[in-house]
């Protein structure tokens, strides 16, 4: 099938195991998003499928291609990363910073941006709402701002695929929802979009697919209306909640109702 | 920053800067010979002009001496400009310089061991021996930490740089004396005083050897701006570009801190004020850093050499005299715009 298979993940940090045999699938044209509380192995997955972080067990598939055992460049061309947080001590404008987005494509010997990087920089920020930005110090921009500008950085990569560490968490809820159109867009166009988030009212808004780690495991997957159910959220989470479905709207609504001691 | 046609502009105006810097330079000194006598002197010796237009004395001033003087100067200017940049960028630290690791602690300490064991001769091998196993141990000891992460790198890179400082100390009070002082000293200051044809010989063969690896490594660098794993993600190997820019650069400085000792300021200021004018996209900042180094350089150490004629300043004095200010300039232009 097309999209990411992962299956029987596992990664350790040190003796710690983070990834316990983890498996689960994001589909090519949906968005997927993996849920889960602190630590459940949300980041580590996303740094795994990104090569970032050695396999002691487990494959990764992206299109029927062995992502691990890919070149860092070959990978680079085929998926973007957007870390929760980037900060930089460089001066960069927000073209350069877009531009970065472009370095998988170029060579060494290249002394300047080529036609087509400069194409997908002013596609990729005009697709964030960032044509004005361009010449603008990335340092002198608002959190929110800097994260559309890394989203724009990953857009001008032309990814096929897109992976994505809680891109919302600091963001105001308009920002928000101007991200996950994005990448919903993103993903209508063909991607496949993976990103980790916390806020389940957004999953379940925005998600085609949901993935839940718990532990380094994964405990559930399906869609949000099969995965969001007041057991799961009370066995993952610790979080008593009731699921309502409010008329008119595809998506259920969850609604924390109190965090019991569990001890 | 700059659209590209003022790139342009701005390379051809350093390197004619440069050149014009350096003319004048060669005309500096106890001796007074013209721009014209300077250039027919050069062209002369490189086989352009039949006839020498100065006598052997000014011929061999111009020669011997100056140009010679003049062109370390310019090397060494430009190779801890280049250094600077990229240590900054590894190590993600605005405060880094050519000598973050302890280059310039363990290369004092090689000198004096050098000195006092008596082959002051062989002042610069000792130098370079020492610069790149102050290196060589902050990073085993970085690995030994468990991974040799930029931070890791430079609290190894202290602990080296103290011990060798209170080597070198402990040495010059156990043994040095008389003018063994003097020496030691201008020479941990920093000075290109009686830089021969030997010493641009082995500057012009740094800069060959490691600049190219450092500027063809731009786009990597530039990848680097928000971390490892951001850098690794745009497809960068990053342990083998660290490692490769680490070996390079500490073997650019280890050649620079041989012919002129530990001069400071250079390899911390120039990138802070190219960076300033230009921005972050390495390929634009590296070679321009090399030339704003090069020309500084040029002129710290002719003002070293001649302000206080006849007797001579080591340029490392200068180069902080003049350093620190443009350095506070430049941390007051920061704070104004972040």
């Amino acid at each position: 099938m097309s999209g990411l298979v992962v299956q029987g993940v596992t990664v350790k940090a040190g003796e710690r195991t983070i990834l316990d045999g983890a498996g689960f699938t994001a589909p090519a044209g949906a968005v997927t998003g993996l849920i889960g509380p602190n630590g459940a192995g949300k980041s580590t997955m996303i740094g795994a499928v990104m090569g970032l972080r050695r396999l002691v067990r487990g494959t990764i598939a992206f299109d029927g291609a062995n992502l691990p055992a890919m070149l860092p460049a070959e990978r680079a061309r085929l998926c973007a990363h957007v870390e929760q947080f980037a900060t930089t001590t460089e001066r960069l404008t927000v073209g350069d910073v877009v531009g970065l987005g472009r370095v998988p494509f170029q060579s060494a010997w290249q002394a300047a941006p080529s036609a087509q990087d400069e194409t997908a920089v002013a596609s990729a920020l005009a697709a964030m709402g960032m044509a004005t930005f361009a010449n603008r110090l990335y340092q002198l921009l608002s959190g929110g701002e800097q994260q559309r500008v890394q989203i724009a950085r990953a857009l001008a990569q032309e990814p096929r695929m897109l992976l994505l560490d809680e891109p919302t968490s600091h963001l105001d809820i308009k920002a928000q929802l101007l991200v996950l159109d994005v990448l919903r867009a993103q993903a209508q166009a063909g991607c496949t979009v993976l990103l980790a988030m916390h806020d389940l009212n957004l999953a379940a808004r925005y998600c085609d697919h949901l993935v839940v780690l718990d532990a380094g495991k994964v405990v559930a997957e399906g869609t949000p209306a099969d995965v969001l159910d007041p057991d799961l959220l009370l066995r993952v989470y610790g979080v008593a909640a009731t699921i309502v479905q409010v008329p008119g709207k595809p998506y259920p609504l969850v609604i924390y109702d109190s965090a019991p001691n569990t001890d | 920053m700059m659209p590209r046609p003022a790139y342009v502009m701005a390379y051809a105006g350093l390197w004619a800067l440069l050149l014009a810097s350096s003319a004048v330079a060669m005309t500096l000194g106890p001796a007074h010979i013209s721009v014209g006598e300077v250039w027919g002197t050069v062209l002369h010796h490189f086989g352009l002009l039949p006839d020498s237009p100065v006598s052997r004395l000014r011929d061999a001033i111009v020669w011997e001496l100056r140009l010679p003087r003049v062109l370390a100067a310019l090397g060494v200017g430009a190779g801890l400009a280049l250094a600077g940049t990229v240590m900054q960028v590894l190590t993600r630290n605005p405060l880094a310089d050519p000598y973050l690791l302890g280059l310039s602690s363990g290369a004092a300490f090689g000198a004096v061991v050098f000195l006092l064991a008596g082959a002051a001769l062989l002042m610069p091998l000792g130098a370079f021996l020492g610069s790149l196993a102050a290196l060589g141990l902050a990073l085993l000891i970085a690995r030994l930490l468990g991974g040799a992460t930029p931070s890791r790198a430079i609290l190894a890179g202290i602990c080296i740089a103290a011990l060798a400082s209170a080597g070198t100390s402990l040495l010059i009070f156990w043994s040095a004396t008389g003018d063994s002082y003097r020496e030691i000293l201008s020479w941990l200051i920093g000075s290109l005083s009686g830089a021969n044809w030997g010493d641009v010989g082995l500057v012009g063969l740094g800069l060959v050897l490691c600049a190219p690896i450092i500027l063809f490594s731009g786009r990597g660098l530039d990848a680097f701006a928000f971390g490892d794993a951001a850098a690794a993600s745009l497809g960068i190997d990053i342990v083998r570009l660290r490692w490769t820019l680490l070996a390079a650069t500490a073997l650019l400085t280890g050649v620079m801190v041989a012919v002129g000792g530990a001069i400071g300021f250079v390899g911390l200021v120039v990138p802070h004020a190219v960076r300033l004018a230009v921005g972050s996209r390495h390929r634009v900042l590296l070679p321009m850093s090399m030339l704003v180094g090069a020309i500084f350089m040029l002129w710290t150490d002719t003002a070293a050499r001649s302000l206080f004629d006849p007797r001579e300043l080591p340029v490392g004095i200068v180069t902080a005299l003049v350093g620190a200010p443009i350095f506070l300039l430049i941390l007051l232009r920061y704070r104004r715009v972040t």
